[in-house]
């Protein structure tokens, strides 16, 4: 099987979003100022900075939600300044996004807010449509019961979760997650790790997820890139920041609750998706 | 780069063989439910079905569902179904993200008649509680009042007056305008019909009494109810939302002081002072207007108009409008109350308290036209 099949670890790696001389602001508050960013295919990059320092501006930035001043912004090659309307609808296809508060439609059912992205994108019968919603609900840890729930009757996790599953919907390339965690117990919290481990591996899915988690940093980020006075001022394994000098990443990841992790972190890459993964599947 | 999924089927003596091939992913959209449902149809006979995955290009969960399908439904048709040549990663998704057979649905819709009846059933019945809520409601405001009556020191006088200039000021405008106009039309029609009867001079009693008895006060309620009204549910909806009615709550105040009672109030003294100003617009109105269709000049306007009504025609509209307030603000408040979580309960809280202030607001004043009558003011 050596026909590109996605697999992931060690080969040239390609680049499916590069950031470039970035520039965003409000008014006249710069928000960026000429920030760089790679995001190769098939990895889990976490994203960590102080509250505040942007994060969320510049996920929204890439998914084209906030105008940006200067820089350029390449998806999967295409400059998103210049799409045609095909490629947009190509590109929307071929990411999913799980938005800080989920951002799921108040409107629809869970089965249907899942189903929407189907729906507009692919020619599908209904049955499949039920089936395959059926099965991402599982996929995230839901019970099937959920399907028939208004988001205003879910709680924050499962709406959390919910959002994963339409966001897994179209099996995209890159999935964005923004705080993906926040919110839910550490068991939660963990199985969601998991799951997003097990569909790396499997589907060479690539992430973007902006977290606080240092749990989730450890365990299934590939590279950790950290935003702070308004560029990117480190990337790396976490390995290699965890030994860096910045006084901002000392306090972060060697602060009062980055030392528990720290002395735990060395057995902790030993046991991460693929060892537990069963547990995490409502099978 | 993406090919079509295919299945190509080898029958041997006891066993089948469907060696899947192509990109078995999402986007490939029919073909994929195609390939899919092609795996389950023809081969039921047999006792044992291999899927043969070695020769699967690509494969994501929509694909992994499909596959897992198969072999979930065969086994259940009572053949023994495996796979062969999976890798392990799919091997993997195939289990994570495989087929479950979904459950007979526990509730079945009853019939429509019936769910027609009791929608018809369930309406009626909310209607009952929506009354039964915005009773008990005005009883919690009336003792809240009669509570804060004798400690001036505890009334919100910021709130208030910010309210007063919401709903009283920045709506004079825009309800003047419109009684403007609504005094001019009715005295235009009253000219053109009257002037059958050669008794066009009428119109001017016309619209003084209709006018300050009841258009007055009744455009201005109903458009208040549609501004204001909507303002007030929006406003204590979106708190609760936002759990900001519970933040207060829990620092023991009380949101109908600190919220309803600021707003009720601004909104009874303003309704009263913008119908007077209505009265006054539909004057100016019929005035414009019979000056420009029956050449009345504004002297014999007013001299004809002083004839025409009394001072009580002029109380009768203006003492409907501190109760037509209470009723607005009073469904304003309480729809605000209902709103739940979703911006979508938002929206319905907002129309109803609309909907349901307009039609009080009518039937308001058909009870005291009946009031009215009855005691002969």
């Amino acid at each position: 099987m050596s026909d590109g099949a996605p697999i992931a670890g060690p080969r040239p790696r390609e680049v499916i979003i590069s950031v470039r001389g970035l520039k965003v602001g409000f008014g006249d508050h710069l928000v960026m100022d000429g920030l760089d960013l790679d995001l190769y295919r098939g990895e889990v990059l976490g994203f960590v900075g102080a509250s505040g320092a942007g994060k969320s501006v510049l996920t929204r930035t890439i998914l084209g939600l906030i105008h940006k001043q200067a820089g350029t912004i390449e998806v999967f090659g295409h400059n998103i300044d210049k799409l045609t309307p095909r490629e947009h609808l190509e590109v929307g296809e071929r990411w999913g996004v799980l938005f800080q508060e989920g951002a799921l439609f108040s409107s629809l059912t869970v089965r249907q807010n899942i189903q929407a992205p189907m729906r507009e994108h692919l020619h599908l019968s209904q049955s499949t449509l039920d089936g395959l919603a059926a099965q991402k609900l599982a996929l995230v840890g839901l019970p099937p019961d959920t399907a028939d729930k208004l988001p205003s009757e879910l709680s924050g996790g499962m709406t959390k979760r919910v959002s994963l599953a339409r966001a897994l919907a179209l099996d995209p390339e890159i999935v964005f997650l923004d705080e993906p965690t926040s919110g839910l117990d550490p068991i939660s919290a963990g199985d969601f790790d998991d799951l997003i481990g097990t569909l790396q591996k499997t589907l060479g899915l690539t992430v973007f997820m902006v977290t606080h988690d240092l749990d989730s940093l450890f365990a299934i980020c590939d590279r950790v890139a950290v935003l702070g006075h308004k560029k990117v001022i480190a990337a790396g394994p976490i390995t290699e920041l965890l030994v860096s000098d910045d006084p901002w990443l000392k306090s972060y990841f060697h602060g009062k609750r980055g030392v528990i992790r720290l002395s735990a972190g060395a057995e902790r890459p030993a046991m991460t998706a693929g060892d537990d993964r069963s547990k995490n599947v409502g099978r | 780069m993406t090919t079509t999924p295919s299945v190509t089927r080898e029958a041997a003596q006891d066993s089948v063989v469907l060696a899947l091939g192509g990109t078995w992913t999402v986007a490939s959209g029919r073909d994929l439910e195609a390939a899919g449902a092609s795996l389950i149809a023809p081969d039921n006979d047999a006792k044992r079905v291999i899927l043969d995955l070695s020769a699967l290009q690509r494969m994501d969960t929509a694909g992994a569902w499909f596959i897992d399908r198969a072999r979930v439904e065969l086994t259940a048709a009572g053949a023994t179904a495996t796979y062969r040549g999976a890798r392990s990663e799919y091997a993997t998704l195939l289990q994570d993200a495989g087929y479950h057979r979904p459950e007979a649905p526990t509730r079945v819709p009853p019939p429509h008649g019936i769910a027609l009846l009791s929608a018809v059933g369930e309406t009626v019945h909310d209607s009952g509680v929506d009354f039964i809520d915005i009773v008990d409601y005005l009883g919690e405001i009336v003792v809240m009042f009669l509570r804060l009556a004798p400690k001036p020191w505890r009334w919100r006088w910021t709130s208030m007056v910010h309210h007063l200039e919401m709903f009283g000021l920045r709506s004079v405008p825009i309800i003047m305008l419109i009684n403007f106009l609504v005094g001019a039309i009715v005295t235009q029609q009253g000219i053109f019909q009257l002037a059958r009867f050669g008794a066009s001079t009428y119109a001017v009693d016309l619209v003084g009494v209709l006018g300050l008895r009841e258009l007055g006060v009744l455009m201005t309620s109903i458009m208040i109810a549609g501004r204001t009204g909507s303002a007030i549910t929006a406003e204590i909806g979106s708190m609760k939302m936002r759990e900001e009615i519970d933040a207060l709550k829990v620092m023991a105040l009380d949101p109908l002081e600190v919220l309803i009672i600021p707003r009720l109030v601004a909104l009874v003294i303003a309704l009263p002072i913008l119908t007077f100003l209505a009265d006054m617009a539909q004057v100016g109105g019929g005035l414009i207007v019979s000056w420009l269709y029956a050449g009345v000049t504004p002297q014999s306007f007013l001299l004809r108009l002083q004839n025409a009504i009394g001072i009580n025609t002029f109380m009768v509209g203006l003492i409907k409008a501190p109760f037509m307030a209470v009723v607005i603000g009073l469904i304003a408040s309480t729809e605000g109350m209902e709103v739940r979580g979703s911006a979508e309960s938002l929206g319905r809280c907002v129309t109803s308290s609309v909907v349901k202030s307009i039609f009080m607001v009518i039937v308001m004043d058909g009870l005291f036209a009946m009031f009215f009558a009855a005691v002969s003011y």
